[in-house]
Parts: C-alpha cells; sequence; structure tokens
C-alpha cells in the first residue's frame, strides 16, 4: 500500500492575524504543518502499520508545493514517521487550488500511489477545493470530510465514515481514491487497515508527535526538490486574490453582573427575549 | 446574457430549505450575468420534489434516476457540468452544505472554472467576498475563466422566497451514470425535534466547562423554552457529552441565529469562525480571561451551576408575563 499525503504549510493559527494595506502580514509568523493534513499523515501511518509504531507494510509519501523552507515541516512530517518526501517549488501568491490540484495530479501520476489522504481544507485559506478537485482530474473517486477509514484486507477498497449535515454517512469506496480527512479521523479506533490490524486494534487519540528517533531517521530519509515545469505543470490562476481585509468588527460588548441584569437587558436593550 | 445554474438539494418531496440561500446567491449573481435562473434538481423518484423546486426559479432540469438516489460527486458532478454546459450558462451555484462542499470542486474541475467557496457576497459578476483564516479576514477574490463556480453560505444569503410565477421542469436523461465504484452504504440520520442549527432563531450551545452530558439537560431546559437548537464546542463533542453533529465551528455548522449562547465555553478561534455572525451573542464562563467574552454582547461571570436553573426561571417569568 502506497499512500500520498499532500501537506500544506500555514502560518500559526493560534496567532492573532495582522493586516495591512489589504494583504496579510506573513512576516515573524511562524510556519506549521496544516493541522489536517497532519491527520491526513497520521491516518497514512496507521493504515501502514499494524500498530502504534509497530510492524509496518506500505509506505507514505508526503508532498508539500512551498517555498525553499517548507522542508523544515517536511522534515517533521518525515520524523513523525512518513517514508519520503517530495517538494515541489511554489509560492502561495502564485498558486490557487486549481494549479496545486493540477500540480498533485502529476506528482500522482508519477509516484502511482494506491491511496491519496489530505486534509479537507488548510486553515488559512479554508477553501475545501484541493482534494476534490484532484479527485475530480484524475477521475477518480473521491470520500471526503472523512471521520473514520477502514481499508479492506485486499487493499481494493475502503469503507469510511463521512460527517455530513443530517448525521453520518457510510460509504464504500473503490481505490485509488482521494480521501480528505476531518478531524475526528485521529479517534482511537478511526482508522484501520484489515490487511494488518484486528478490530480490537487502538491508537491514541492525537496524532502522534515526532520521537527522538524519528528525528534523528528523518535526517538520512529522501526530501527531494523538484519544478512545477519538471512536472510539466503550468499556468495561469483561475481564482485571483484581490485584498484582504479584517472581517466587520463587533461593537464592544459588556459585562453584565447578575442574571437578572443578563435578561432585563436581553429583553428590553436588545430585544431578542 | 446568460444563465445561472443553481444545484436545488431535496427529498423525495421537496425541496430541501438549506438550498434556498443557494437560490438567492444565484438571484444576485444572475442580475451580473443577465440569464435566467436555472436550478438542477438530481436525485431518484424526485419528479414532486422537481415541481416544488420549480417554484422558486425561471426553469428546473431534472434528472431522475435510480442510480442517483444518492448524492454521490462521482455521478452528480457531471450532470451539473452537463446543465452548465447544455444551458449556456456562465455561473454554478450551491449552498455550502456538506454535499455542496463535496461536489461542486468537483464539477469545477470538470468545467475547467474556478471556484470560490463559501462566498459571503456577490461583489460582481465573477467578484466575490469570503471569509478565510477561520473568519480573521474577509478575503475579496476575482474568477479569471469564463464561467465561474460558488458555494454560498448559508448565513449570510437570506432564505429565497418563491418566484411571481413557478418555473417549468424539464426532464433530462442523465446518459451514462458511472459512480467510478463509489457506492453510498447507509445515513446514520440524526432525528431532533428542535430546529435545525443552521436555521434555528436561538442557539445555546455549552463547551467542556459543562462536563458531563447530564448537564447539557439544562441547556436543552432553555434551548426548549427559546424554540432554538442545541449546539456544542468540539471539546464538549469529543469529551462524548453531545453527539458530534452538534458541533458549531470551522469543523462542523456555521450558525448565525439572532440570539447566541455560549455557556462554559471558552471560545477557540475554530468555533468563533462558526458563530461569530450572530446578531446578539450572551456569554456565561467562570473564566473572566475566557475568548468568548471578546465577542460576546453581554458577558455574565460565573459558573453555569450558579446561573442556569436562575436564566431559565427568569425567561420563563418574562415569557409568562
Amino acid at each position: 500500500m502506497k499512500i500520498l499525503v499532500p501537506c500544506k504549510r500555514v502560518p500559526n493559527p493560534e496567532l492573532k492575524l495582522k493586516i495591512a494595506g489589504g494583504a496579510v502580514e506573513l512576516a515573524g509568523t511562524t510556519w506549521q504543518v496544516n493541522p489536517f493534513d497532519e491527520y491526513a499523515v497520521e491516518t497514512a501511518l496507521r493504515l501502514t502499520e499494524k500498530s502504534k509504531g509497530g510492524e509496518r507494510s506500505g509506505e507514505v509519501v508526503v508532498v508539500s508545493i512551498g517555498p525553499k523552507d517548507t522542508a523544515t515541516q517536511l522534515r517533521q512530517l518525515l520524523a513523525m514517521g512518513a517514508d519520503r518526501a517530495i517538494l515541489v517549488a511554489g509560492d502561495d501568491a502564485t498558486l490557487d487550488a486549481d494549479l496545486v490540484a493540477r500540480t498533485l495530479k502529476a506528482v500522482v501520476e508519477s509516484e502511482k500511489p494506491d491511496l491519496v489522504v489530505m486534509g479537507k481544507q488548510a486553515v488559512d485559506g479554508d477553501d475545501n477545493q484541493v482534494g476534490q478537485l484532484l479527485a475530480g482530474y484524475l477521475a477518480w473517486p473521491q470520500a471526503t470530510f472523512l471521520s473514520t477509514l477502514t481499508l479492506a484486507a485486499d487493499g481494493k477498497s475502503a469503507t469510511v465514515l463521512r460527517e455530513v449535515d443530517t448525521g453520518v454517512e457510510e460509504r464504500r469506496v473503490r481505490l485509488p481514491a482521494v480521501a480528505t480527512v476531518d478531524l475526528r479521523i485521529i479517534g482511537k479506533k478511526a482508522v484501520r487497515n484489515e490487511a494488518l490490524a484486528g478490530p480490537e486494534t487502538e491508537w491514541e487519540d492525537t496524532q502522534r508527535l515526532a520521537s527522538l528517533k524519528g528525528i534523528m531517521a528523518a535526517k538520512k530519509k529522501e526530501l527531494k526538490e523538484i519544478t512545477a515545469e519538471s512536472l510539466g505543470v503550468s499556468g495561469g490562476l483561475l481564482v485571483k486574490t484581490v485584498r484582504h481585509e479584517n472581517p466587520p468588527s463587533r461593537k464592544a460588548g459588556i459585562k453584565v453582573a447578575s442574571v437578572e441584569e443578563l435578561v432585563s437587558k436581553l429583553h428590553s436593550e436588545a430585544k431578542v427575549i | 446574457m446568460s444563465a445561472t445554474v443553481v444545484l436545488l438539494e431535496t427529498t423525495s418531496s421537496n425541496l430541501r430549505s438549506a438550498s434556498l440561500p443557494a437560490v438567492s446567491a444565484a438571484r444576485a449573481l444572475a442580475k451580473h450575468h443577465g440569464g435566467p435562473v436555472i436550478g438542477v434538481v438530481i436525485g431518484a423518484g424526485v419528479g414532486a420534489a422537481a415541481a416544488d423546486a420549480a417554484r422558486f426559479v425561471d426553469k428546473v432540469l431534472c434528472f431522475d434516476n435510480p442510480a442517483l438516489a444518492a448524492a454521490l460527486a462521482e455521478t452528480w458532478a457531471p450532470l451539473l457540468a452537463t446543465a452548465v454546459k447544455d444551458s449556456g450558462a456562465t455561473a454554478l451555484v450551491a449552498s455550502a452544505t456538506s454535499t455542496g462542499k463535496d461536489i461542486l470542486p468537483r464539477a469545477a474541475a470538470l468545467l475547467g472554472a474556478g471556484m470560490a467557496s463559501d462566498v459571503v457576497a456577490v461583489l460582481g459578476a465573477k467578484s466575490f467576498r469570503r471569509p478565510t483564516y477561520a473568519g480573521n479576514a474577509q478575503t475579496d477574490v476575482e474568477i479569471t475563466t469564463g464561467t465561474v463556480v460558488l458555494t454560498a453560505r448559508q448565513t449570510e444569503f437570506s432564505p429565497a422566497a418563491p418566484a411571481p410565477s413557478a418555473g417549468s421542469v424539464e426532464n433530462k436523461a442523465p446518459g451514462a451514470i458511472d459512480a467510478l465504484g463509489s457506492e453510498f452504504v447507509a445515513l446514520h440520520a440524526t432525528t431532533s425535534a428542535r430546529p435545525d442549527l443552521t436555521e434555528a432563531k436561538v442557539v445555546v450551545s455549552g463547551g467542556r466547562g459543562m462536563k458531563a452530558t447530564e448537564n447539557f439537560k439544562l441547556l436543552e431546559q432553555l434551548t426548549d423554552l427559546m424554540g432554538g437548537a442545541l449546539g456544542a464546542s468540539r471539546a464538549a463533542c469529543d469529551a462524548g457529552m453531545v453527539p458530534n453533529d452538534l458541533q458549531v465551528g470551522q469543523t462542523g455548522k456555521v450558525v448565525a441565529p439572532e440570539l447566541y449562547f455560549a455557556i462554559a465555553l471558552s471560545g477557540a478561534i475554530q468555533h468563533l469562525a462558526g458563530m461569530k455572525s450572530s446578531k446578539v451573542i450572551v456569554a456565561i464562563n467562570k473564566d473572566p480571561e475566557a475568548p468568548i467574552f471578546q465577542v460576546a454582547d453581554f458577558g455574565l461571570v460565573a459558573t453555569w451551576e450558579s446561573t442556569l436553573p436562575q436564566l431559565i426561571a427568569e425567561i420563563q417569568k418574562l415569557k409568562s408575563a
């Protein structure tokens, strides 16, 4: 089982966003792997092992499109346990979801994975498009917003649960396919490869951290740097970002001292009760 | 003068109300594109639903086939692309429901069209405003392709009213249907007598501080007293206090009710992303530093234990007065 995990680096989402002159100021931010993509790496690792950190079968390849120092985030993913990394030179300002998906399509065609697993969205652009676009361009089936993923013992299909507006939907999908994961995919029993792990298998209720041994091993793992041109990908943007602004700010609120005061304000001032 | 196509989700007999904001967005877009608004209904045995949906648009194209019962992107996206091409449309719209978010990008891929997700305002024929960075920025984007694709954030477009006269329904043959091996198995639906979270006028959400499932009973009392819907933070869902589909936030549902109660809920940015547009926000939290107070119109620094019973009693008193 070969699994390709596309990952994006994003500015630390916990830091206060600075917007000036119609642009997001990113100088001085710290970068990290998009959380949903980190969950995708955890998913892929679980699909290739019998138990956490135990005997493995299969290969997990992480790929990112970004500037040179995205290598830092890719090394972290190698330290988590991914086997190989590919960095396609690129810059957010000259990328959109379409170009990312077409670049990934070229990577898929050269790597020929059995499965692509990625986050459902990046927490900076919040597009929630690339996985679906990639599946569309490849004419592969897609399984989006997954909270569980069970790979059949023959490696030819997967059964998934998706959190949808009206509840939880169960689907079966033929491989190769594109899967996008939501946050509950890192639950204890959310992911399993039936060929490797029994139904009783449990993982930790979170994505794994890199161990010291993992960090040492990551230094020796392959991190290949390539260009979009070498993949034969080029073209303009289908979606241009014109400007960023601060969202309309809310009028400063007040603190009330008691329940009586709260109810009275909601009734006579806000008129919502 | 070219048409705007809108995906209309239905039950077997009715248009789903979740699609009404998409109709509003499509009408706003049609002002710039100049042509009619054409609805697309896809499913199995959806003839009655198509007739219901036709009340809201100039025309409905209906793809009715047993193999289309489940909303699979693999089978539905090609039909949306066909509908756009056959009607010479230059825009494709859906509400940003889980179905819209799943299917529309794939349709955009098939059309070679640029797509804007979760649009909150139509600025022009190809210009849209959308939230990014978990709602900490609003971003204006411009699509450069001849055809534009977008999902509309439900809370930002008011539900469309029926058109002055109902449109016609044209049944279309879907042609070859290939799900590429994808198969719908089951929907484990949540049923609730309460209004839908995304449509409720009042939402009462509990956070990690509620501690246990049984404590949500008090929140349910408040919810029902207000005729609202129950919500929760990720922490409360992850702790198993309530089902995951109550989650409000970046993962979960985006809500914008008239009145939002955040009880024992700290207000992580991922949660704020899903409720910041609420008209009036009330926060009750024992921690005066909780980020939820930064967006709350009315904040009360107190425990839920010491305030909820009294809050319920006071509102009851007001309602019966």
